[in-house]
């Protein structure tokens, strides 16, 4: 049977990554008859209506899913087609309690219209009470208007779904309990709660599942997997992003507010350059689990702009030669800090790829979020592994609040900033072309340089406004 | 830090990493803490083939705790129980190294542990 998705219309290239994903979670067959991005409105097939209210139940970005009893252009051929498909279904709901509702999309209704056009439904025959708050069945009527309907004064929407509703998704539950305004420690670049919480989705955090973040910070990504029953892991370069205050502030303190104590299986403080994590060897053709540990590896790399990128190491030996022997000397004490030095971005990515491939079992998934300029010069390319098949990539446009807007000209806004995250699953061992094994392993790039500026074009491109040559 | 973590840690520095005595890193001088923790054998079947058994063994041994035996439980000893599940539980889920240090078998190289946290930086005559 045909069943509607009511998405929320935002972060619209992930609803669908999240949709599949949530298909695969729950092991149901999933057929996406229509979807566009610039709808909420999506039809699916599945195989029943249990199976839409489990697909859904953990969803960030669904309000609801309802089964589909009509759907067209005109309120005549819904009609239509919930009289010619439908009345099968009709006496199943004869005597319970239940309400009709209008859900208008970007139009709206006078109350006699609404009702009008409710009362269009009469065939049906329905005799039970009608009840507003709480009823046995909720059918809703949606109608998907053209842009600006209002002002243009359209008479009426361009589309009509009609639906028995089954479930809503965790939209509204989730991001609200882990919301960054109430949780107890945050630093500048946690996650917020919505977006994690998708991500969690698009690498599978599941009961029983082993999650691993490798730029932890304080913890938004590992508390929004152990909030989908994730045993989550975590090490960050800055061992105090972890550790807060020592008191109630502290990653720990964050796990114990949400009562995620379960979900905490380790943090420790490590390089990814460095990483104390064992690996798998790439190719062995191994069952795909020995040596590899992790279910889903997911993170938000810093960028080198408003975290600075920095690995173990001493960026320059030959002008701070004094560095390596107190290093030596002193490395014991407790309260010693290794030297560290610049990282380019694309490196680091490069590092998190290989990473992945070693460390996470077949099809386990990867998901990190990386920065996209919108303009051609300045965009990054998707990096590519051949053990990694990308699942999909979706990006979240920024207004204004991490990069500054470019003013041509012609006095437009021509640029705006955005990031991707983008997803992998690790293909098995037998799977992956020994072709392009071989063709990345000649080809490996190296990123040179010893500031920032040179290891970064990100960066370089930031703080010069994404100029590009020749601009005013 | 749950024990468990320490299944899937070996010595940062790279030399270390191709010799088969960089891991398990060997707890010294560890405080332990107890967690109560619910049962849950479903994600003890799916870590399990992912644990190196022999260097559990090493670590549940090194620590103290009662012994395991010589091979892997299957998974249908798994979700029958008894003895080993409850010990594996209490070992791997249950139990935290809250503080003490942890060495390397290779290169002898002591990682602190503090408040729970394992510290595996490396000083630059290590990277």
């Amino acid at each position: 049977m045909e069943y509607l998705v009511r998405f929320s219309q935002s972060h619209e290239t992930f609803r669908r990554p999240e949709l599949e994903a949530l298909a695969v979670i729950e092991g149901i067959n999933l057929d996406v008859v229509s979807y566009s991005l610039n709808s909420p409105f999506c039809t699916i097939r599945l195989p029943s209506s249990a199976a839409a209210t489990r697909l859904i139940r953990r969803s960030i970005l669904i309000q609801s899913i309802h089964e589909l009893w009509g759907a067209g252009t005109t309120l005549s051929a819904v009609h239509d087609q919930v009289r010619a498909t439908t009345t099968h279904l009709w006496p199943l709901y004869l005597s319970c309690s239940f309400k009709f509702t209008l859900d208008s999309y970007q139009g709206s209704r006078p109350a006699a219209d609404k009702i009008r056009i409710i009362n269009s439904f009469a065939y049906l025959g329905f005799a039970g009470p009608i009840v507003m708050r709480l009823p046995d069945e909720e059918f809703v009527l949606f109608e998907d208007w053209p842009w600006n309907s209002t002002p243009l004064g359209l008479a009426d929407p361009t589309r009509y779904f009609f639906g028995r509703f089954l479930a809503v998704g965790a939209r509204d539950e989730l991001p609200r309990k882990l919301d960054l305004k109430r949780r107890r420690y945050i630093s500048t670049t946690s996650m917020d709660a919505e977006l994690a919480l998708v991500t969690a989705n698009l690498a599978l955090a599941a009961p029983g599942k082993l999650m691993y973040d490798p730029f932890v910070g304080t913890g938004s990504f590992p508390l929004a997997c152990a909030q989908f029953g994730a045993l989550t892991f975590g090490s960050d370069i800055d061992g105090r992003s972890m550790r807060g205050d020592g008191k109630r502030r502290t990653l720990k303190g964050n796990f114990e507010q949400y009562e995620l104590l379960g979900g905490l299986g380790g943090m420790f403080t490590a390089d990814l350059t460095n990483s104390p994590v064992r690996r798998g060897v790439l190719g062995d053709g191994g069952d795909g689990m020995r040596g590899r540990v992790f279910d889903g590896i997911i993170c938000d790399p810093p960028y080198g702009v408003r975290e600075g990128l920095r690995v173990l190491g001493v960026r320059d030996p030959e002008k701070s030669p004094w560095v390596i022997p107190k290093g030596k000397e002193m490395y014991k004490q407790a309260d010693f800090i290794p030297p560290r030095k610049p990282y380019s971005f694309l490196a680091m990515l490069d590092d998190i790829l290989q990473f992945a491939a070693q460390t996470l079992v077949d099809d386990g998934r990867l998901s990190f979020w990386m920065p996209t300029a919108n303009d051609q010069d300045q965009e990054m390319s998707v990096p590519t592994h051949p053990y990694l098949e990308i699942v999909s990539v979706c990006t979240q446009v920024f207004n204004k609040c991490m990069l500054r807007h470019v003013v041509a000209g012609d006095g437009k806004l021509t640029r705006t900033g955005s990031r991707r995250l983008i997803t992998y699953r690790r293909l098995p061992d037998a799977k992956v072309d020994q072709e392009a094994v071989k063709a990345w392993e000649g080809g490996t790039p190296k990123h040179e340089g010893k500031t920032a500026d040179e290891l970064n074009p990100f960066r370089k491109a930031y703080f010069n406004g994404f100029e590009s040559p020749g601009a005013e | 830090m749950k024990l468990l973590t320490l299944n899937f840690l070996s010595c940062a520095v790279k030399t270390c990493k191709t010799s088969p005595l960089s891991f398990p890193l060997h707890p010294k001088d560890a405080e332990l803490a107890k967690d109560d923790v619910e049962p849950n054998p479903d994600l003890l079947t799916n870590i399990l083939p992912r644990l190196d058994w022999s260097a559990l063994r090493t670590t549940a041994a090194e620590l103290g705790f009662p012994d395991l035996p010589e091979t892997a439980p299957s998974p249908e000893e798994l979700v029958e129980g008894g003895k080993t599940v409850q010990d594996l539980h209490e070992l791997l889920m249950e139990t935290q190294i809250v503080e003490g240090k942890l060495v390397c078998g290779c290169c002898g190289h002591e990682y602190a542990v503090r408040e729970g946290i394992a510290n595996f930086l490396l000083p630059s005559h290590l990277v």
